[in-house]
């Protein structure tokens, strides 16, 4: 039999790097006007593209209104296809019976006379166009343009990819509110000089943390844990599949292990701890599918910083040696060493045959977990 | 010429599943499988690298060449040359890029809209909204919802042939104006099919045709009293494969390499149930409990039905599943103390983490659990369409459709399911066979004999497709090697007292032995028996008691056990499930131990804690 330990497992884990390189594809929804050049340097509020989004359409229901036959409606219309109405303007008139009957249509919103339908007897307004503007997102240099569509940025950057954030694109300073991962980031801990900025909590963050986060308008959070019934509270929704970011809250909510009180990793609160005071864009956008869009958080460095050594993103493979955290209870969080890999399917607790892997904790234990349950820490 | 080698790929929104069959000794045979990461989207924007990847490991397991290597892209080896080398038949199902995804409009939400949703799902669509001028949403909120929606395809229908026009052309307005933009690509115009009324087809044209590409289609609705989606479904299954699967990265390679058309998934998945059940002249319910979403099928009397539940799954969508179920639905399983936190921790920990596999088995009965309340959604779901058609209906909501349908509201009558059918990573990976078993009989619910089967590798939706062309060995191979048959259930509708006659039964084994026994209100009776063993069972139900011939009378049949065997079940119906936790703890415990669920030890553990 082939030596067990030379397996080599491939495991995704999150990427948490404390220097790479980043690129973010900046895409307009339609084409439309890329406004920066290849080689140019922005800054995270940058409007490198824009474009027009057709306004929405307004649907009159004129027969319904005027009481007459769809047919007959074009007969009472006051406009004609193409016009601009303004709001409370008059649309359609129906005076009859020596002016006994006189019912009126006005424009409840601004906008251009798109269709007149002589069969349902309806008027369509369509409102103004919209102007989308699309920031940089992160500071850095414009590596290239995709005319008429996107432009990409490029920077040298920390690398955190959280679990599950909420609310979109923001950045602020970042500020350590505990010292240490484990601790529970309260509503004490956040001060009304914190209004703009990226707070960085242990294990767990309150639901009176969340509210004063909120009222002092912090522009985000990065946490361990949450309590779920809090974030329910928060975002006013319940949570039923794993895709965010359109929520409608004032801050970014970033999660690096999960829901419950997790203690956040070492190396991500190494990182995070070793950039206080610098800017950082961050995103909650998460999409748990194929294609998988987990939040970041990206904190673009200087050219001194970059000398530390740089940290390819690579897709990890478990190996003898490798340090892993199981992320499946009741071991959750417990990191410790690989020390075999066995290739043959193995029973767990459960009776699950799977493929496992054999981990040293820290505190001495020897487990067999799933080699689904655990994500590398280091090589 | 009869093929000897046959390739089939799923390629799922995460994983492309490969299943090698041949024909081996004259018998057709199922040899290998082999997985491998979806490729739909970046860094590797080409379906059929995934797909080349899951046959190579096919290749590696059996040593059969496959793929030729001398050309860059994908290409078989076909046909087979001697033992080892090529194959004769490729075929594919996709549901890549999260499935079909359409919107369904109609004119009355309980007639041509329910119609057209049938006629959506029949094509294995997940069915993202369904609009209708009475569905209670003002102009403005339907034209919101549809602006930010990205169909595959829009089905509209509405109206009888030769009625009004006004209020399908009123919902064709509502669609021109939202203009929402197809889900692929920027530029090509996004399908619209149209079965409604035939006499509003040439101002359907003529609102749509700029923004659109309009197909038309018989109506579905000709008459109040007369369903017909079949012209429906196949253009939507034809534009499935000239426009969604086109416009996917790679499918135009993967389109040249297949036998016959690809596939959605759900729509292979049903036709395998579909055909077994005609060949068997069966009532059959199938269902393919996935990660994202629940897929049930029915044939019953000769109608089939296929619904696809989007959201409620057991990884990605599982936290939708405890929202929807309600978590106190969740627990009434479980035979020990867990907080609502611990139980919250464990599924949402899960959708976010979805490849994470339980450790202990606490965790992996709130999975089952979980399972339970899926499967009994969207059999519910799927109930709601499987009614009979009516001109008139009550009003109903959206929300409505996960609530229990009465029994009178559907054609499918628990009393004469002959099979349930399960497939799915949950119930093919359960430890034990009881497992599955217990979780299908839970959810379903069925009432006097039925038989439980499952798919033992997750092979229905290749089978499916490869039914298309060779229907023989199709069935053939789901018969012999797809199908795990765990044995056959018997159950009676009632309620009595725990401890209380439900019946008395008697067993006649073919060597002429006879076993008696008395099922108890309560208590389920395992008895093991093997596939191939069939015998006869006589029940006496109590007067409380219906197990298929009314309530009182007695039924006699003759059954094959499986490799669980045959389960009596005297839980009534429904499942009767004590409030006092204490009395439930043990109940449960019960029944595990009669079922043989989870190990001896483990089950004392829990006892010894009540």
């Amino acid at each position: 039999m082939k030596d067990s330990k030379e397996s080599f497992a491939y495991t995704p884990g999150l990427k948490v790097t404390p220097c790479t390189y980043i690129r973010r594809i900046r895409s307009l929804p339609l084409k439309g006007e890329i406004l920066v050049k290849k080689g140019e340097n922005v800054n995270f509020d940058t409007t490198v593209a824009t474009c027009c989004i057709e306004g929405a359409p307004y649907i009159v229901k004129i027969a319904e209104l005027l009481d007459v036959d769809p047919e007959e409606t074009v007969r009472y219309i006051l406009k004609k296809e193409g016009e601009n109405v303004s709001k409370g303007e008059l649309l359609a008139r129906n005076t009859s019976l020596f002016g006994l009957i006189n019912k009126k249509v006005t424009a409840e919103v601004n906008g251009v006379i798109e269709r007149i339908n002589e069969i349902t007897g309806h008027l369509t307004i369509r409102e103004p166009p919209k102007n989308v503007e699309v920031k940089a997102y992160i500071k850095g240099k414009v590596d290239d343009v995709i005319p008429n569509e996107a432009a990409v940025i490029g920077t040298y950057a920390a690398f955190i990819q959280g679990i599950i954030g909420f609310s979109g694109e923001r950045f602020g300073k970042l500020k350590m509110a505990v010292s240490n991962p484990e601790q529970v980031l309260d509503a004490d801990m956040i001060t009304e000089n914190d209004a703009g900025k990226i707070i960085v909590g242990g294990s767990l963050v309150t639901y009176e943390a969340l509210e004063k986060a909120r009222k002092i308008k912090v522009n985000g959070i990065v946490v361990g844990g949450a309590r779920m019934e809090d974030l329910e509270s928060i975002l006013k929704t319940r949570i039923g599949v794993a895709i965010t970011g359109r929520e409608d809250i004032d801050f970014t909510l970033i999660l690096t292990e999960g829901f419950g009180k997790l203690p956040m990793s070492e190396n991500t609160f190494r990182i995070l701890k070793e950039n206080e005071g610098r800017i950082a864009a961050i995103n909650g956008t998460t999409q748990v599918r194929a294609g998988v869009l987990r939040p970041e958080i990206i904190i673009p460095l200087e050219v001194s910083e970059r000398a530390r050594r740089e940290k390819e993103l690579e897709e990890g493979k478990m190996k003898v040696g490798s340090i892993v955290r199981i992320i499946r209870f009741p071991y959750f969080g417990a990191v410790g060493k690989v020390i075999e890999l066995p290739i043959e399917l193995n029973k767990i607790e459960t009776e699950s045959l799977v493929r496992v892997v054999r981990i040293e904790l820290l505190d001495g234990r020897k487990v067999l977990v799933p080699r689904a349950n655990v994500e590398i820490v280091a090589d | 010429m009869e093929p000897k080698f046959i390739l089939a790929t799923d390629v799922g929104s995460t994983t492309t599943k490969a299943r090698f069959f041949g024909k081996i000794r004259d018998e057709w045979k199922f040899l290998s499988s082999g997985e491998a990461p979806t490729t739909v989207e970046k860094p590797v924007e080409d379906v059929t690298m995934g797909i080349r990847n899951a046959v190579r490991e096919v290749e590696e397991l059996t040593g059969h060449k496959i793929i030729d290597y001398e050309c860059e892209e994908l290409r078989f080896l076909m046909p087979h040359k001697g033992e080892n080398t090529g194959i004769d038949v490729y075929v594919s199902t996709s549901s890549a890029g999260g499935g079909l995804q359409m919107l369904v409009q109609g004119v009355v939400k309980s007639i041509t809209a329910e119609s057209a949703q049938r006629a959506a799902l029949g094509a294995g669509a997940i069915v993202m909204d369904v609009l209708s001028v009475d569905d209670g949403r003002d102009t403005y909120e339907k034209i919101s919802a549809l602006r930010f929606l990205r169909p595959d395809i829009v089905l509209l229908a509405g109206g009888i042939d030769g009625g009004t026009k006004s209020h399908v052309l009123e919902m064709t307005e509502i669609l021109a104006m939202a203009k929402p933009r197809p889900r692929f690509e920027i530029e090509f115009l996004l399908p619209v099919v149209y079965a409604g009324n035939k006499d509003a087809r040439e101002d359907v044209k003529k609102t749509l045709c700029e923004n659109f590409d309009v197909r038309i289609t018989d109506n579905l609705r000709p008459m109040l009293e007369v369903e017909k989606v079949e012209p429906a479904r196949d253009a939507i299954l034809g534009l499935f494969m000239e426009h969604v699967m086109a416009h996917a990265p790679g499918y135009e390679k993967l389109k040249k390499l297949v036998s016959t058309n690809i596939m959605p998934t759900p729509a292979a998945e049903g036709m395998m149930v579909r055909k077994f059940s005609e060949l068997k002249c069966v009532n059959s319910i199938g269902v393919g409990l996935g990660g994202a979403t629940t897929n049930v099928y029915s044939y019953f009397d000769g109608r089939f039905l296929r619904t696809v539940s989007a959201n409620l799954g057991m990884s990605y969508s599982v936290g939708n599943v405890l929202k929807e179920a309600n978590i106190k639905n969740v627990k009434k399983w479980t035979p020990f103390q867990i907080s609502e936190e611990e139980v919250m921790g464990i599924v949402y920990n899960k959708m976010i983490r979805p490849t994470t596999i339980p450790m202990t088995f606490e965790d992996l009965v709130i999975e089952h659990a979980l399972a339970r309340e899926s499967i009994r959604m969207a059999f519910n779901h799927h109930k709601y369409l499987a009614r009979e058609l009516k001109g008139v209906k009550k009003e109903r909501t959206i929300s409505d459709i996960f609530e229990e349908v009465k029994t009178e509201d559907t054609y499918l009558d628990v009393y004469r399911i002959n099979y349930i059918i399960g497939t799915g990573g949950l119930l093919s990976r359960a430890p034990r066979r009881s497992q599955s078993m217990m979780m299908l009989t839970d959810a379903f619910q069925p009432v006097g004999f039925t038989s439980l089967a499952q798919d033992s590798v997750f092979m229905m939706p290749h089978l499916g497709v490869l039914s298309t062309i060779h229907p023989e060995i199709a069935l053939h191979i789901f018969e012999k090697e797809c199908l795990i048959y765990l044995g056959t259930l018997i159950a009676g509708a009632g309620i009595s007292k725990p401890g209380a006659k439900v019946a008395d039964i008697t067993i006649e084994y073919e060597n002429g032995k006879k076993d008696n026994f008395e099922l108890l209100f309560s208590k389920i009776v395992k008895v093991e028996i093997p596939y191939e063993k069939t015998v006869n069972v006589k029940v006496y139900p109590s007067s409380e008691f219906n197990f298929g011939a009314g309530f009182g009378r007695n039924v006699e049949k003759t059954v094959r056990g499986g490799v669980v065997g045959l389960v009596f079940d005297g839980r009534g119906r429904p499942i009767h499930i004590p409030e006092d936790e204490k009395e439930r703890f043990n109940t449960i415990l019960d029944w595990y131990s009669s079922m043989n669920l989870y190990p001896k030890e483990k089950i004392e553990e829990w006892r010894s804690q009540l």
